[in-house]
């Protein structure tokens, strides 16, 4: 009888959501709950709906051992001309909608043809699209800020999902959220119960049973108090499902595709890449081209929030993206990294930021604790890998 | 009996919990060029490390003795301090610097605190050189414009600029040619001579067998014995037979039951430049013609133009205006790209697998599918993950990839696995035609041999194989026939029983001579 193979949960893969649960629970105790409310919850899902987006374009730059400076920028020039398409020609939402999205197309394409095919190192590449970037949003809005958007298209940044509500305690259950809480609990354990039958199909090592249990609950716990809280709101707000999509997307695309480990082959070693027959510059060039259409949908979902385009919209979220990345556990190097880490990061950044406004800092103050938190994250990271080694 | 310069006793060093060094006993006498063997992993660089203080004094237990004191090195600079200079296998050189700073870097030559003398340096540099036989190299030029062979060198007289007295070299020559190797071992002669002890660590037993006096054998850890020239028997098969623990009789497995077939790979009139002068043409003419079931070698000497031609013909990885054709089982082929020439069925088998052919932050399955992915292992650009944990789980048993699982990270693994990687990534992407560059460069005995049972089984199953390698006997080993290689240019074809180290050099000659008749 062969003696049955166990392994620990590899606690790096989780220690980033721990901390995520971690930071939440001590600003819940700061802030005496206050942002355990409701309302709070939606507005971390709003506020936080462009940098996940953005996060999400931002790993594949990462993984390939690179960054994409210009998406602030792009988010803005972006916004702005779906701005100026609804405000002063009073066109179709959807013709704002392609036109933006088409100019982010655009922004991706000429900046991967300078990496991927002219050789221009990325940092120079993208700090030239930042900048340009920014001086076209002021001159096309010649710095003023336009709005309001129209309704229809302020949805998209701040309108929810349709609702069946019912009434519950003080205020009203949405059932939808509900709803959408049973699905998720079902594919969770489905999907434990596949990784445990391919794990004995091929003979893996198996993760002992009362871990596996313990992650799950405590992933169950968190979906249920996150959906249970947006069912006492509103409901489910819409750009939730243009994010839950994305990374599903994003997951699939990253995991299962050839095209996506290709970047991930890239990212570990160019040479050895090459000589495998992947065409390295292609991939390099969808890369930014994405990451392009990505910052655009980012850039449509920020002006549809603020119901305006203005000329400093996007500011600094380049940063906000690669932190998110970083923080998720991606390599520096590259060839490292996954899609729910970047989102967990992107997480992170913004449970501290929503929980330092409630609690009263400044924004001053608030760089200065992100800027520690993405120092530590990345710190033992490092560590963490080099005692192995 | 003479005085020993070191003695290192009970040496034990653990690396949590497992022992790398286990009681290890080593005694170099002074003046003496002494050899450490053993296979990759037995245990000679952490022995090697223990010595110069890189696990400080107080990580491992047992005492080393230098010079009649027992010395308790911190770091690299108390040994330094003391004489003993270690020259790794990976150069420690900044290439991008002149050969003057790189030969005193870490040691300036310094005209007041933290101000640098270059007078001094250059003028100092070049007296380092003499030594080492670089009389006449221009100090000032940035070490990567100088070949390997010279940077080898020019890290030997780093370490005399540094007042060595016991030098300790690894694997100095793994990345020289023939001739290289010589000049490096007679430099060894005559720093031995000037009076310094040195310590060589190397797979190349002719070459210990030339230049050291005596031979410390590690095997798993352990000290198993000493050999001294001209008082035991010391030869390459009595090493061997130390390192292995037991006769390895036939260092080259024999193959038997092959049926050479038709030629099916083809190379015509190959011709390509350097990728960055377009005016120097570094491959002229190339023919050749490989069988069905047969093994084929390339030899020549280091940069005559066989990885050039090599990944040349491989979708044009090297080099620019190339012209000739490729031709595969009698049709002819466009390798413009790396894709086609995969869906062509050639691979190769780059020479530098860590640089070229592996991604070492990836787990072994990851590495091993990555070359076949595209055609073999995925649906609509979707892969198929099943089929490739079965795959490399077959190809990890059948070449034998010694590793936990499939799931391990390759940069953990041996050389001699991590080249076992590499040729199941190819393998798997189901080729006629392999081109392995280099297969056994850095790996020890017992891996080689598994290397050339695998080349056995790819003649057996009907696959042309081309070899690359700068170690003849494993030209005369492994190939039924040979194309020498000189200068870019086809200098001579020789038959399975024509090919001898003689052999190979008098067709480089004779094609050196060309010219001059």
């Amino acid at each position: 009888m062969e003696k049955k193979k166990t392994v620990n949960l590899d606690m790096k893969q989780y220690g980033m959501f721990l901390a995520l649960v971690a930071i939440y629970i001590i600003f819940a105790l700061l802030t005496g709950g206050k942002n355990l409310s409701p309302a709070n919850i939606n507005n971390l899902v709003m506020q936080n709906g462009y940098v996940v987006i953005l996060a999400v374009g931002m790993l594949l730059c990462v993984l390939t051992g690179n960054i994409d400076l210009g998406v602030g920028s792009v988010v803005a020039v972006c916004g702005s001309a779906a701005g100026i398409i609804l405000v002063d020609y009073k066109m179709n939402m959807w013709v704002a909608i392609i036109v933006a999205l088409l100019i982010g197309l655009l922004t991706g394409i000429f900046a991967g043809i300078f990496i991927a095919y002219l050789g221009i190192p990325p940092f120079v590449v993208t700090l030239a699209t930042m900048l340009m970037g920014r001086g076209l949003t002021y001159t096309m809005l010649q710095a003023q800020t336009k709005g309001p958007l129209p309704e229809n298209f302020v949805f998209i940044g701040a309108g929810f999902l349709p609702t069946i509500k019912v009434p519950y305690g003080d205020g009203t259950l949405d059932l939808v959220s509900i709803a959408v809480a049973i699905v998720a609990t079902v594919l969770v354990i489905l999907s434990e119960i596949k990784t445990l039958a391919t794990k004995k199909k091929y003979g893996f090592a198996l993760t002992p049973v009362w871990q596996a249990a313990i992650k799950d609950a405590i992933l169950l716990f968190i979906i249920w108090f996150f959906f249970f809280k947006l069912a006492c709101w509103n409901g489910i707000p819409f750009v939730l499902l243009i994010m839950a999509v994305l990374v599903v997307i994003y997951a699939f695309v990253t995991d299962k595709t050839v095209a996506g480990r290709q970047i991930y082959a890239l990212g570990g070693n160019r040479k050895a890449a090459q000589l495998s027959g992947i065409d390295t510059k292609k991939v390099f060039f969808w890369v930014y081209v994405n990451m392009g259409v990505l910052s655009a949908l980012a850039g449509i979902v920020l002006a549809a929030r603020n119901a305006s385009a203005t000329p400093k919209a996007g500011d600094g979220f380049e940063m906000d993206a690669i932190a998110s990345c970083y923080i998720g556990g991606a390599a520096v190097a590259g060839g490292a990294g996954t899609i729910v880490g970047a989102v967990v990061g992107a997480f992170v950044m913004g449970i501290l930021n929503n929980g330092m406004s409630l609690y009263g800092w400044t924004t001053d103050i608030q760089k200065i604790v992100k800027g520690l938190v993405l120092l530590g994250a990345v710190t033992v990271d490092v560590l963490s890998k080099r005692k192995k080694g | 009996m003479s005085e020993y310069i070191l003695e290192m006793n009970h040496i034990t060093k653990a690396f949590s919990g497992v022992k790398a060094l286990d009681d290890v006993n080593l005694k170099v006498e002074k003046g003496e060029i002494h050899a450490l063997c053993g296979e990759n992993g037995a245990g000679k660089s952490t022995l090697m490390n223990v010595l110069s203080g890189v696990y400080p004094h107080g990580t491992y237990d047992g005492d080393v003795v230098y010079k009649g004191e027992v010395c308790n090195f911190h770091n690299l600079k108390d040994s330094e301090g003391k004489g003993i200079v270690i020259i790794h296998q990976e150069l420690a050189l900044s290439p991008l610097l002149s050969v003057a700073e790189n030969v005193f870097l870490g040691n300036e030559q310094l005209k007041f605190k933290g101000v640098i003398d270059w007078t001094k340096t250059r003028q100092r540099a070049t007296e380092m050189l003499a030594k080492v036989g670089l009389e006449n190299e221009d100090v000032n030029v940035p070490v990567s414009s100088l070949g390997v062979g010279k940077q080898q060198l020019i890290e030997i007289a780093k370490a005399m600029a540094k007042k060595v007295e016991l030098l300790i070299l690894d694997e100095p020559t793994a990345s020289l040619n023939d001739e290289e190797s010589k000049n490096l071992l007679d430099i060894m002669l005559e720093l031995k001579a000037q009076g310094i002890t040195c310590i060589i660590i190397s797979h190349k037993l002719n070459e210990i067998e030339y230049v050291a006096d005596s031979v410390t054998i590690i095997r798993d850890g352990k000290s198993i014995e000493t050999i001294k020239k001209g008082v035991d028997d010391f030869t390459e098969d009595r090493i061997i037979k130390g390192m292995v623990g037991r006769e390895l009789t036939n260092r080259y497995p024999v193959r038997e039951g092959v049926e050479i077939g038709d030629v099916i790979f083809e190379v015509k009139n190959w011709n390509a430049f350097h990728p960055d002068d377009p005016d120097r043409q570094v491959l002229k003419d190339i023919n050749i013609q490989v069988r069905a079931g047969e093994v084929v070698g390339l030899a020549g000497l280091m940069g005559a133009g066989r990885t050039e031609f090599a990944m040349s013909v491989f979708g044009h990885s090297y080099g620019q205006k190339i012209s000739g054709q490729v031709f595969m089982h009698g049709k002819e082929v466009k390798m413009n790209t790396v894709k086609q020439a995969i869906e062509n069925k050639l691979a190769y088998v780059s020479e530098d697998r860590k640089g070229n052919g592996l991604v070492l932050i990836g787990d072994i399955k990851e590495n091993m599918v990555l070359a076949a992915r595209p055609q073999y292992f995925s649906n609509k650009g979707v892969i198929n993950g099943s089929e490739e944990i079965l795959a490399a789980q077959e190809y990890k048993e059948k070449i034998n990839v010694k590793a936990t699982s499939i799931e391990q990270v390759v940069g953990s693994l041996s050389g001699g696995n991590q080249q076992k990687v590499v040729l199941a990534k190819w393998m798997l992407t189901q080729p006629d035609v392999l081109i392995l560059d280099e297969p056994t460069r850095g790996i020890d005995v017992g891996a080689k041999y598994e290397i050339y049972c695998v080349i056995n089984d790819l003649a057996k199953a009907g696959k042309a194989v081309i070899v690359i390698s700068s170690e003849m006997p494993e030209i005369i080993g492994t190939c039924d026939r040979t194309y020498v290689i000189n200068e870019g240019e086809i200098a001579g074809e020789l038959s399975k029983g024509e090919i001898t180290q003689e052999g190979i050099m008098q067709k480089i000659m004779a094609h050196n001579r060309r010219g001059e008749i």
